[in-house]
């Protein structure tokens, strides 16, 4: 029965997949008389023609999404890797005062409109990249888990660094972060999908197309509040018309791509840092 | 070194909760924070009276306990025949498949949603055409929804979840199994008196915990799946979507505010009391 169970769930998770794969690759005309189907009536590869005749809007947010990738994820595993150092020093005077301060963050917010008011009026960083970057950089709870990474690093490792001169921050770059690599991989995949995944700050802070990222232009494809940009005529012909269905799947495909070829290899540390994660409680 | 962090919640976390006052201001962009006029309770009371908090309040509630105990329930049975599988193949495919939904954005999730329910061109309404039955407009009735948006949080969270009960399992000792096993029980029985009982109190410690957490929305799964449809706000408003449209659409700011506020400070009344209640159970699970 187990196997029975799994099973069905497990066809449940990929079906959407499966659908928009292959609606995708369907005629447009089927869609339009028939709608989307598990096996295209027709197969066609016209929607990835359209999307590849001109590709730079998805090439400009493809950079985007990997510029803010990288950057936040380095600079958000540098930031929060080091608070929680901080945090896990025992001899730290003030740990359990700065614990809070940051804990409480969680417990208690002014709210989306008094974040987005001092985003916009106070830092006007409207339409830029720095409000897509900086605040997901660092969140209470990677913190805390990053925190109890390090706890589990045993002290005599400090002490003995410290009697032979080492600095403070030489101790945390040279010591720590080799010894927390499990942590390290685990918040920065969540970061990193964060990051990939977002098109929320896009959609409440930038008004310039070219600054799209990925997920926010397929929002935009799929709202049917934009088209993308093909040069079709000019490529392909004066008779092809934009399919405009399939193409939408298609826009899918094409932005999620990377993260299914990913997920295989990165779903392995996901797994396990969950799991020392859990354990340690 | 912990300068930037610190640095970071203070912009970020604490400056907007001075911001909460524009909940009890009539909010004007001209005005700013404090030349905006002071309206003491009035925006609550409307919100209040309006029947919006009573509405947005229960929808917000009743998804969450939904997410929360079918979720978890999945999850749980889900990690319980893993567990107990001997191919590897199958159980390593199974579960990185379960896995899958959990790294795609919610906004090929709407992209899910809209191939299977578009009215026109959506699947479940190309088979009942199919099977010569009238198509469904699904975004004319309120009644589908619930099933659609809890179902897809469930699917989108089933592998995380899954996961995170599997290593409770793994953590449960072998020596239990084999003094069973010697004693000849079967592999339900096992499950049954050995797996479930010791993870009932995991089981009660994660409900409590996403308890607190009540008040707060999935504004990115309820946005991306129904979008901003006035015909199904009667089920599928929730607090952030409603303080979304305040912000973005309707330009209401004090009402926004007022209602970020009600969530928080409720929310907050709630953490307390869910982490006082697990103090009494289990003290190490507790969260402060």
């Amino acid at each position: 029965m187990g196997y029975i169970v799994i099973s069905v769930l497990a066809l449940l998770c990929l079906l959407p997949f499966w659908l928009i794969i292959s609606g995708s690759f369907s005629a447009e005309d089927d869609i339009i008389r028939d709608g989307f189907r598990l096996v295209p009536n027709h197969f066609s590869i016209d929607a990835y023609k359209a999307v590849f005749s001109n590709p730079m809007q998805i090439i400009q947010a493809y950079e985007v999404t990997v510029g803010l990738t990288l950057t936040g994820t380095i600079l958000g595993l540098f930031f929060t890797s080091m608070a929680g150092y901080v945090l896990s020093r025992k001899d730290f005077k003030y740990r359990d005062k700065l614990a809070f301060f940051i804990y409480f963050t969680t417990l208690f917010s002014g709210g989306l409109i008094p974040w987005y008011i001092l985003i916009v009026n106070y830092l006007d960083w409207k339409d830029s990249y720095l409000a897509l970057l900086v605040p997901a950089l660092m969140s209470a709870w990677n913190i805390i888990l990053m925190k109890n990474f390090m706890k589990s690093i045993p002290d005599s490792i400090v002490e003995s660094a410290k009697i032979d001169g080492a600095g403070e921050f030489t101790i945390y770059w040279k010591l720590i972060l080799p010894l927390s690599t499990p942590g390290l991989a685990t918040i920065g995949l969540f970061l990193g999908l964060s990051y990939w995944n977002d098109w929320f700050s896009a959609n409440v802070f930038i008004t310039t197309e070219s600054k799209y990222p990925l997920q926010f232009l397929l929002y935009k494809i799929l709202a049917s509040a934009a088209v993308l940009k093909t040069d079709i005529a000019g490529n392909l012909g004066a008779d092809f018309k934009a399919p405009a269905e399939t193409l939408k799947m298609a826009v899918a495909i094409v932005v999620t791509g990377p993260i299914i070829f990913l997920y295989p290899f990165v779903q392995r540390y996901f797994v396990k840092g969950l799991t020392i994660g859990a354990v340690k409680g | 070194m912990i300068l930037p962090a610190l640095l970071f919640f203070i912009v970020f976390s604490y400056i907007p909760m001075v911001g909460v006052y524009y909940a009890f201001t009539n909010f004007s962009f001209d005005g700013g924070l404090f030349g905006s006029p002071f309206v003491g309770m009035q925006n609550f009371k409307f919100l209040f009276e309006s029947g919006a908090l009573y509405n947005l309040t229960k929808n917000t509630v009743l998804y969450n306990l939904a997410f929360i105990f079918v979720g978890n329930l999945l999850q749980l049975i889900c990690a319980v025949f893993l567990s107990e599988m001997a191919g590897k193949w199958f159980k390593k495919t199974t579960q990185s498949i379960m896995f899958l939904p959990f790294f795609i954005s919610f906004v090929l999730v709407g992209a899910f949603v809209y191939n299977l329910f578009n009215f026109e061109t959506g699947s479940v309404n190309a088979l009942l055409r199919g099977l010569g039955l009238q198509p469904y407009d699904f975004y004319l009735h309120t009644a589908p929804w619930k099933y659609i948006i809890v179902f897809f949080n469930v699917w989108k969270g089933l592998g995380y979840g899954t996961v995170i009960y599997l290593a409770a399992i793994m953590g449960i000792s072998d020596e239990y199994h084999e003094a069973a096993k010697i004693d000849g029980a079967n592999i339900f029985k096992r499950i049954r008196y050995i797996t479930i009982p010791l993870l009932r109190p995991t089981f009660v410690l994660l409900i409590l915990l996403s308890l607190g957490g009540i008040l707060k929305g999935q504004f990115d799964l309820f946005w991306q799946i129904v979008g901003n449809n006035g015909m199904l706000y009667d089920a599928t408003d929730i607090i952030d979507t409603y303080v979304y449209r305040s912000l973005a659409i309707n330009f209401d700011i004090g009402m926004g505010t007022a209602a970020g506020l009600f969530q928080s400070f409720f929310g907050f009344v709630l953490v307390v009391t869910v982490n006082w209640i697990v103090r009494k159970v289990q003290k190490d699970y507790a969260l402060f």
